[in-house]
């Protein structure tokens, strides 16, 4: 197959690398709208009519075909693609974007063998595909099937443990360092060995589907070790992987919209990774190959230890105090997602604003399980986004603050992380509750957050605890101000 | 393919990359969530590929790579579909005071 040639002779040819040129155009204007909240929307219209295109300009450059296969995976694929985004809650955003981040990468696997399979020459795999790039083509046939296959299996497990499947806790295996260099040398070197060495259509089949295995494997012990809090790094750097995958399969089948677009998601998973790593103030290595939570000593200072002095409150002492608050800030955590608190959240907001309180949010960059995953669920119950603030617009301002009302958040509030030089949180940022006149922390018991690090916010004199599932505790807040 | 046409994806590759990168940097926290599912169903791109491995002529037998790439096609559209549809509903719920 020569797709150079398919690609640029005839009418069809031409006609379809300029619906490429105009659909690359339309998702480079998309993704630029969907950076800003006004144009977000229309932003994700012209990426779906930009698809639409690329995928009608690629049945005109096909010409005459018998359009039955392609016709079948697209109808199967849209029908549960449709379901499944129909379906989906939004406290459950994280395990479907690491399913599709899956897919996608399993999907470019499948195209990197079956471009192998669609190949009819003979010789070394950069001799079949002479025309394509040779050596080159070769070398990312293989990339993408690597990339492709730690994606798939990666976001299968980061899917498991976000959906609770699976244990969210660290798996540390022995060795594991050494295991998982193993496994990413091994392929490269098998590989190699397709691409320049071996000569028989069977032996570069069976090596390939090697590869695939061995890579398969790789994603499962890579992301096994990464804890649950870790989980907003893991989904962004999968994201990203796929879009890779997706740009290296363009690379293999010269193929410019893969290559861009492609690198498009790269680039914006890597920016999210960036954001995630800045705001624990970890590196990427330390997140990825640091077991953190697991390796982190028990018994070093700020460590475990019993909770002194620890005061509590019921939540008819928490609307009592709340009624009169003026200023007032709540700071959603995971545990907000986990009991499907977010409306509560809001019905409280907006009883508080009636009694003529100002209501803000403050959301930490790591809250929850995924990038903006706080501000997906207060959005599905219809908290206005402005008054959403980053931790940096708001930090300065919780001494102002009369009632501070923590709803699930842990280590994201833990002042330990800025005073104690021993604590693993230490020098993380932070949002500065305990600065709040009081603070009222929702939690289910007085268990350690998922550092496993004391949190010292609990033992402040102006923290008060309030225990249970914090939907119940809400929605008793609720009737108590309303009765109040 | 000689060089010269290698180069010219590795350019555009590089030029993307920044492209991304400059597009991409200063997004609002709270777009996150569908930016990421967005670009998920902009990755299914690789829908492409999968279409060209799956074709065959008029009345051909089908193949190895037909199948597989009837799979990949099947799995970028469910990428491309799920990801622009829920991208979709979850944008539709940013929404302002005003």
């Amino acid at each position: 197959m020569d797709f150079i040639a398919a690609n640029m002779h005839g009418w069809n040819g031409i006609i379809a690398n300029f619906g490429y040129l105009a659909s690359v155009v339309m998702f480079m204007l998309a993704i630029m709208r969907m950076g800003k909240v006004k144009t977000a929307r229309s932003g994700n219209h012209l990426a779906a009519a930009a698809m639409l295109l690329a995928v009608v300009s690629s049945f005109v450059e096909m010409g005459k075909i018998n359009p039955a296969f392609i016709i079948a995976g697209l109808v199967i694929g849209a029908a549960i693609g449709v379901v499944m985004a129909k379906r989906v809650q939004m406290t459950q955003m994280p395990e479907m974007v690491a399913l599709l981040n899956g897919f996608g990468g399993l999907a470019s696997t499948l195209v990197g063998l079956a471009t192998f399979y669609s190949i009819s020459g003979s010789g070394t795999l950069a001799n079949q595909l002479a025309s394509q790039g040779g050596w080159f083509a070769g070398i990312n046939l293989v990339l993408t099937l690597i990339v492709g296959s730690v994606t798939f299996t990666g976001s299968i497990i980061a899917f498991l443990k976000l959906s609770e499947k699976m244990s969210g806790k660290p798996i540390l295996l022995p060795g594991r360092h050494v295991l998982n260099a193993l496994l990413l040398v091994l392929p490269l070197a098998l590989g190699a060995l397709a691409v320049w060495s071996l000569s028989s259509n069977f032996a570069i089949g069976a090596v390939l589907i090697l590869v695939v295995l061995i890579t398969c494997v790789l994603g499962v012990t890579v992301v096994i070790p990464i804890g649950g809090g870790d989980m907003p790094v893991v989904i962004s750097l999968l994201n990203s992987y796929s879009g890779i995958a997706a740009a290296l399969a363009g690379f293999t089948i010269n193929e410019p919209v893969l290559v861009v677009s492609g690198s498009l998601v790269g680039a914006s998973g890597m920016i999210l990774t960036q954001i995630m790593c800045k705001a624990m103030n970890r590196s990427l290595a330390n997140v990825m190959f640091g077991g953190f939570g697991a390796d982190a000593p028990a018994g070093a200072g700020g460590g475990k230890g019993e909770y002194k002095n620890v005061k509590s409150a019921d939540p008819e002492t928490v609307a009592m105090q709340m009624a009169d608050a003026q200023n007032v800030v709540i700071v959603p955590g995971y545990g907000m997602a986990v009991a499907q608190a977010q409306h509560a959240v809001r019905e409280v907001a907006k009883l508080l604003e009636a009694k003529g309180a100002t209501v803000r949010y403050a959301i930490h960059p790591v809250a929850g399980r995924m990038p903006g995953h706080m501000n997906v669920l207060l959005a599905e119950a219809n908290v206005p986004y402005e008054q959403l603030f980053e931790m940096d617009a708001i930090n300065d301002d919780f001494r102002n603050v009369d009632v501070a009302l923590v709803i699930g958040a842990n280590d994201t509030v833990n002042p330990a992380a800025k005073t104690d030089k021993t604590s693993p949180l230490f020098g993380m940022p932070v949002l500065n509750v305990e600065e709040a006149r009081t603070v009222f922390t929702m939690k289910r018991s007085l268990g350690s957050g998922f550092a496993g690090v004391k949190n010292e916010l609990f033992e402040c004199q102006n923290n008060y605890m309030v225990y249970g599932d914090a939907r119940k505790t809400l929605e008793e807040i609720i009737k108590a101000l309303k009765e109040g | 393919m000689d060089t010269g046409a290698i180069l010219m994806l590795l350019y555009v590759f590089v030029l993307a990359c920044f492209a991304g990168y400059q597009l991409i940097s200063k997004v609002p926290p709270t777009l996150h969530t569908p930016l990421m599912s967005g670009a998920n169903a902009i990755s299914g791109i690789t829908i492409l590929g999968a279409m060209l491995a799956t074709r065959v002529g008029p009345g051909a037998p089908f193949n190895a790579s037909t199948i597989l790439g009837m799979f990949a096609v099947a799995l970028a559209t469910i990428n491309v579909v799920g990801g622009f549809m829920v991208t979709d509903r979850m944008m539709g719920m940013f929404k302002s005071k005003g």
